[in-house]
């Protein structure tokens, strides 16, 4: 078992990718073989890649507060005339698709969390294409996302309740940018510093949601992720390096995610969630 | 192995649920589901207690819609979840959730009734996060199910023998049993025992062994 980045990245080296190695460790920790560890793997590629799709054509959320714009981002991406990337702007739209979908009750699968379901299968399913992924190799980009995911989980945190949306989006996004750098062809190291790079630009940032919904802003935070991860795996891929290392930066999440008060995490009493409009449509909502 | 908050990658990508939160839907419809295998069979009759955050957020969440869908035997992971108030509704089950404002020991906190004729059953369940559940209270007697670990769940006639002939099943298999709750309804009437054990092998055998023997009406398996 591996416990922190470093530890990850150094094992990785006695394996023929981290994807081995994370899959050896699990069925170490867990007694189940490989191919049945592989086929549990599958079936969660199947749920995102399901989840994207009915995303996309449209969804609307119980509280009618969220749904629509994943569809407005495909029309948008069809028509051809945008400022940034069609790879990125696939991202977004995947990304929004997931968790509305999520919002809307549907099926996902959580990576790590439900809230933070959007980012890995937005920028999986945007990049799967142009980068020739196989099946298989896609199963792999999920078990790299995991075994970093692991790294950050174990030394920092995951959850909205404990380290704020840092902890959720910021980490979805850091574990994608490192499964991006990898299926791209690049090293574990450079996969280490696209963590660095996230990380650092999400530090701080507050879980807030709108009358306790995993809504507002939960589905554009995951959009925005998705596009953050695209750009940490393209710097790392460029060559750029994290001055601070990366579990240096992992324990500076967790030591914010312990400083932040209660009312930045998950329990809807700061930030946007108690502005005049997010109070006026609890209220409306819950009636109360 | 130091002792590691997370030790599986599932537990990083996975589970695959329906929305919109792991704690107040995912671990909302285990409990359902774990509270009807320990029922055995469909009620006629179901009341859900909800406590603090549970109570507070219930419908934004999904937790009733959730905990219903559990209790018709859906998993977390079942797309027809969120029908699941119409579908008890079209089965001719009557639902009623009551928020509560007692304070308890977890915010995330239910206690449900479910009632066939006679046959009643209140179990107190907690969902701790991430999905995961704890049962504390069956009929009124504490206990502490983690429900975290390979768990078997059978419903019986409550008469001699039916314990030596379950652990018999798990001693031959070589499967040590972790801890074992046995209580009932009333005397001579349903039983039920709940076995937490170390391994997850030989579990589709064992279930069918289970079922085999006289006066076992119902057999579940969680992992």
């Amino acid at each position: 078992m591996f416990y922190t980045v470093k530890d990850l990245i150094e094992q990785s080296h006695d394996y023929p990718s981290i994807a081995d190695l994370m899959i050896t460790v699990e069925s170490e920790n867990t007694g189940r073989d490989k191919d049945k560890i592989r086929s549990l793997m599958e079936c969660n590629l199947e749920a995102m890649e399901k989840s994207v799709k009915e995303g996309i054509k449209g969804v609307k959320s119980v509280t009618g507060l969220t749904g629509g714009d994943a569809k407005r981002m495909d029309q948008y991406i069809d028509d051809g005339d945008f400022l940034s990337g069609k790879p990125i702007l696939e991202a977004v739209r995947n990304a929004i698709a997931v968790n509305e979908v999520n919002a809307k009750m549907g099926l996902i699968c959580a990576t790590p969390t439900a809230g933070s379901a959007g980012v890995l299968a937005g920028v999986l399913m945007a990049v799967r294409d142009r980068l020739k992924m196989t099946k298989d190799e896609q199963v792999d980009f999920l078990f790299v996302a995991g075994a970093f995911g692991l790294a950050i989980a174990n030394n920092s945190s995951i959850a909205g309740a404990e380290g704020g949306c840092q902890a959720e989006v910021g980490s979805a996004s850091a574990m994608a940018a490192a499964a991006l750098v990898c299926a791209k062809g690049g090293t574990a190291e450079q996969a280490g510093y696209a963590i660095a790079i996230t990380l650092q630009n999400m530090m701080g940032l507050i879980c807030d949601p709108v009358a306790g919904l995993v809504e507002v802003p939960c589905v554009k935070r995951n959009a925005l992720g998705s596009s953050q991860a695209m750009i940490s795996a393209d710097m790392a891929l460029a060559g750029i390096k994290s001055v601070i290392p990366v579990d240096e930066v992992v324990d500076a999440m967790r030591r914010v995610g312990q400083q932040m008060p209660s009312i930045f995490k998950e329990t809807a009493e700061g930030g946007v969630a108690t502005t005049p409009t997010a109070l006026k449509l609890k209220k409306e909502i819950f009636g109360e | 192995m130091k002792d590691l908050r997370f030790n599986s990658v599932f537990d990083i990508i996975g589970p695959v649920m329906v929305g919109p939160s792991s704690s107040h839907t995912a671990g909302a419809a285990r409990i359902g589901k774990v509270v009807r295998s320990i029922f055995g069979e469909e009620p006629e009759k179901i009341t859900i207690d909800l406590y603090e955050s549970f109570a507070k957020t219930y419908r934004g969440h999904g937790t009733d819609v959730a905990i219903v869908g559990g209790l018709l035997g859906m998993k977390p992971d079942n797309d027809r979840l969120s029908d699941s108030l119409k579908i008890a509704y079209d089965k001719g089950i009557k639902v009623a959730f009551v928020p509560k404002s007692d304070k308890v020991d977890h915010p995330n906190t239910t206690k449900i009734t479910m009632t066939k004729g006679d046959h009643s059953l209140t179990v107190t369940g907690v969902s701790i996060g991430g999905g995961n559940i704890q049962i504390s209270e069956i009929n009124g007697f504490k206990i502490s199910l983690s429900m975290g670990t390979p768990t078997y769940i059978t419903i019986q006639q409550d008469v001699a023998g039916m314990i030596a002939q379950v652990t018999d099943i798990f001693y031959d298999r070589d499967i040590n049993i972790g801890t074992m709750t046995v209580t009932r309804e009333s005397k001579g009437e349903k039983s039920i025992m709940i076995i937490e054990v170390d391994d997850r092998k030989d579990h589709e055998e064992i279930l069918k062994q289970l079922k085999e023997i006289k006066n076992i009406e119902n057999t579940t398996f969680f992992e």
